[in-house]
This record gives C-alpha cells, structure tokens and sequence, in this order.
C-alpha cells in the first residue's frame, strides 16, 4: 500500500493518511516525516486538514487509509491511551485542560503512570515549574480559572509530564497576547534543545519559520509544498499562493 | 391548620428524623454507584437493583458459611465487585461508541438474567438476615435498634472513603479527569477503557454492600432490587444526573420527606412524596435541584 519504507533513523512518518469526517474527505494522501529532535512546520489555511493530522497521528481520528510510524514501527489504529505511553504528546488547539481539576491534578494525569520513580516526578515538576513559575504559583487552583495564556502553558506542561519523544502542537499562540507568544516560542527552543521533537501547526507564519528547521505547507488535505524553513521567506510566492497572507 | 401541626408529637417527628437520614443514607449509597456510572460512562444501569439484590443474597451465603456478618459484608462487596467488572467487560465495554439505547438494553437485559438467576438459586421464599448487633437504645417510647445507626455510620464511612478516594488517588484523578474530557484523557495516557471498567466495578460494589447492610432491615428476595432502583432514580435525577454530592443531599432530602410524610400516611402511600418530587424537579428543574444553575 505504502511506496516508502519504514525508516527506524525517523521518529514520525505519516504515509499517505485519508481521513473523513461522515463523508467529507479531510486528509487526502497526507504523508510527512519527522525526525528525531526536529520541530517541524505545518502551514496552511484554516480548514486545510492541519488539526485533522494531528488527530490522526494521536489516534483520535481513524485514518481510512494510510500509515502513522512510530521509530519504524507501525502505530496506526492504537489507542491514543498507549500512544502517550509510547511518547507521542498532544496538546490540542482548544488546550482541553481539565477545568475542575486543579494545575497539579491536571499534571497527575501525565505524571501517574508505572515505572515514574519519586525522584523522576520531582524532577519533572521541578523542570515545569522552573519553565512556567506562574503553574507553580497556581498549582492548587481550578484549571477551568486560568487564563487563556496560563492554560496554554499548562497545557504543554502537561503534555512535557509524558516525556514526550514529539509533542503534536496545534495553534498554542492563538488569542494570545505577544507578551505569551512570546514566551511559547521560548519554550519551543527549549524542548528543542532537550531533543523533543516537535510537530507544530500554526497560523502565525513568521513564528513558524523562526521555530522550525522544516516546514511543510498544506491545502486541501494535501502536503503541497515542503522545504527547509530557512529556504523561504515571510514574503515567498509560494507563502502567498498557499496562505493568502 | 396550626391544629394540624401541633398534633404531631415532637419525639414522633424525631424518630422520623432518625428514620428519614438512616435510610437516606443507604439510599445515597445505592444512588452514588448509579450516579458514579452514569457520570463517567454515560451508562444508564438498570441492573444497579438487581447487583443490590445480588448483594444481599451473596451476603446470606456467606454468613450461612461462616457465621460472621462483617466478614459476609467484605466478601459480598468484592465478589460483586468482580461480577460488576465483568458484567461490563462482557455486555458494555463492546458496545462503547454505540448509541445510548444499546446499553439500555443491554443493562435491562443483564437486570432481567440476574433476577431471575436469583429466582433460580435461591426460590421464591424471601430469606432473612439476622441483625448483627442485637442492641437497642430508648428513643422516647421506642426500642430503637443500633444497628441502624451503625448502618448510616457506615453508609457515611463508605463514601466519604470514596470521595477521598476520589480526590487523592491515581485512579481517582483517572477517573475525574475521564468524567470531564474522556477524549483528552486518553491523550495524556489514561488507559479510559480500564477506567469505565474500575468504575463499574466500583458502583457495583456500592450497590452490593447497600444490599448486605440493607439485609437485616428487610426481607431479601428476587425482585428486592425492583423499589431501590426506582427510588435512587429518582434520586439522581433529583440530586442532577451524575453529580454524586447532589445525589447525596437528594437521597437524604427524599427519605426524609418520605419519613415525615408517613407521620400522616401509610408509608406505601408516603412514596408518592418522591415521585412529585421528581416530576417537580423535571418541570421546574430538569438538570437537578443540587446543582449550580447552568449558565
């Protein structure tokens, strides 16, 4: 079904997914890879199949067709339960944090499975708390009372709390003050300097040319232009052509 | 009117307090398991009476094996903890995703087997069991058993260690974050599946130590479960469905209206206080009296 191998050097590849929603047809031959540390760039206009990829990926949606690969290894149709155990994060768009519970049960969620020794948890608590000090202040209030831009961060951080080998990013800076935009780019840095890698799907184009090492550019359920993020500009034709900005 | 009221004895109005919350409280934790389980897995369990019923019979073999009541409350409570599990990974884990009425069915099905099961095994004949603290305290003219209030201790017991449960352990935390996002739970790795399974495990457990304490207030029989299904219904909708700490209040709050109803009454005829209750509650507040109202 596949024309490409299974690499095991890639961390992610995507192999042609078609994904419906009832009938109409979302992902139409979607195929991309990641490797391993790499932030990787997905562009493309609202409603082009950005989030429907990353949905696929996390196991949510159920490709028709198609291929997700995990280090090699072929994922598609697990639950998404045991995809987060395999180290695949996923912080969504509308971040989803869990509103009635508090910022440290929210990290619980992430935290509370086998084989995290005591030391290992106080050590990932501490990295989140050193990155986000505001979750650390806020730890024993309601997720649902943070603002947008706390939730956000909590968000990642909870997903961080899985020891991701890439966290799935959708839209993290949208309806964010620049002052929070910001600081979710630093932190993109940062866990690309841990070798997290990164899928990262975004509306704000500079950002993602900025952060990324790689970009890809999506219309109509389609991969239709991909190159090295340092290879276009803000202002490239084929940014124009793609994203209308 | 005022003559009305001041007829009534102050001490009989009393032991129906007494009445009202000691049966309140094994009504709150019949309706908890069934709020619990219609809370996280959306399941309307219609065999919830008959896992009550299940319950109080598993207790009469045990304490006619062993003698020991406390030891037949433990072992009943486990053992329909397990049916409970597999009862769910047999009929209604296969059915997750499919539409509400499918295990509707499948639960009214369930109610339908074990029912008649029981009917089987242990015939038509209502069994008794024997009170396991046979003392009594003087309530004004009453002989008011201690059983009683040892139940409602206990009642309390069981959910407040519950809602500890709930609140501080790992897989109560599964559970809290599974009730609000299930699909996001499962993102951060919460095995969700295995969650619906605990819970009704859980709610099963409930539903049979209610049974085993209940044992020795009534009589045990195969449709038992039949009048304890229907009342903690009503109290979860009354208390707003799948809010346990409103099931709670309403379980008390109903029991109690039933208690002093009867002061009037006979107590078959006091049930109706529930069931206007309930059609209140749906006319005037359909998402529950115990609850914030939605904004």
């Amino acid at each position: 079904m596949n024309a490409a191998a299974a690499n095991p050097n890639l961390l992610v590849q995507v192999e042609g997914l078609h994904t419906y929603y009832g009938k109409s047809h979302i992902l139409d031959g979607v195929s991309l890879e990641v490797a391993p540390g790499e932030v990787v760039g997905l562009l493309g206009r609202n409603g082009v199949g950005k989030s429907t990829t990353l949905k696929s990926i996390m196991g949510l949606v159920q490709p028709t067709q198609g291929e997700v690969l995990l280090e090699g290894k072929s994922i598609t149709g697990l639950p998404p339960h045991h995809l987060a155990r395999l180290g695949i994060g996923y912080v969504p768009e509308d971040r989803r944090i869990f509103r009635l519970l508090t910022v440290m049960e929210n990290l619980r969620t992430g935290l509370d499975r086998n084989g995290v020794t005591a030391e290992r948890r106080a050590a990932l608590l501490d990295k989140a708390f050193s990155y986000f000090p505001r979750l650390a202040e806020r730890r024993a209030q309601a997720g649902g009372t943070l603002s947008g831009g706390e939730q956000q961060m909590l968000a990642i951080a909870r997903a961080m709390m899985l020891e991701p080998k890439i966290i799935l990013l959708d839209e993290p800076t949208e309806g964010l003050m620049p002052s929070m935009v910001s600081q979710i780019r630093k932190i993109i840095d940062v866990l690309h300097q841990e070798g997290v890698a990164i899928l990262l799907v975004e509306q704000n184009v500079p950002l993602t040319l900025e952060a990324s090492q790689r970009v890809y550019i999506m219309e109509k359920g389609c991969v239709r232009h991909h190159c090295a993020a340092s290879d276009i500009k803000v202002d490239d034709p084929v940014i124009k052509q793609y994203l209308g900005v | 009117m005022a003559d009305f009221f001041q007829n009534i004895p102050f001490d009989l109005l009393l032991i129906q307090t007494v009445n009202g919350i000691v049966t309140g409280l094994i009504l709150a934790l019949v309706a908890s398991g069934l709020t619990l389980i219609f809370g996280i897995m959306d399941v309307v369990n219609f065999a919830h009476g008959e896992l009550f019923m299940m319950g109080a019979y598993l207790g009469v073999v045990v304490l006619a094996t062993t003698g020991n009541f406390w030891l037949a409350l433990v072992v009943a409570t486990l053992l329909i903890a397990i049916l409970g599990g597999a009862l769910q990974i047999l009929t209604l884990k296969p059915l997750i995703g499919r539409d509400p009425l499918n295990t509707i069915l499948a639960t009214f099905g369930i109610s339908l087997i074990l029912q008649n099961f029981a009917l089987w095994e242990f015939g038509p004949v209502s069994r008794k069991i024997e009170e396991p603290i046979g003392a009594y305290f003087t309530l004004f003219y009453l002989q008011y058993p201690w059983y009683r209030i040892v139940i409602a201790a206990l009642a309390v017991a069981i959910i407040g260690g519950f809602w500890l449960f709930l609140k501080y352990s790992k897989f109560g935390v599964w559970i809290r974050a599974t009730t609000q996002d299930r699909v996001m739970a499962q993102a951060m790795g919460i095995p969700v599946p295995w969650v619906y399974t605990g819970v009704f495990a859980i709610g099963a457990a409930m539903a049979g130590a209610s049974g085993v304490l209940f044992g020795p207030l009534g009589s045990i029989n195969h449709t038992m479960g039949l009048d304890w299904v229907l009342k903690a219904f009503i109290v979860v909708v009354v208390g707003g469905m799948g809010n346990l700490g409103g099931s709670i209040a309403a379980a008390i709050f109903i029991s109690l209206l039933e208690a002093y109803a009867s002061i009037w009454v006979s107590p078959a005829q006091a049930v109706i206080v529930s069931f206007v209750v309930l059609i209140l509650t749906l006319l005037f507040r359909p998402t529950g009296l115990f609850v914030a109202t939605p904004k």
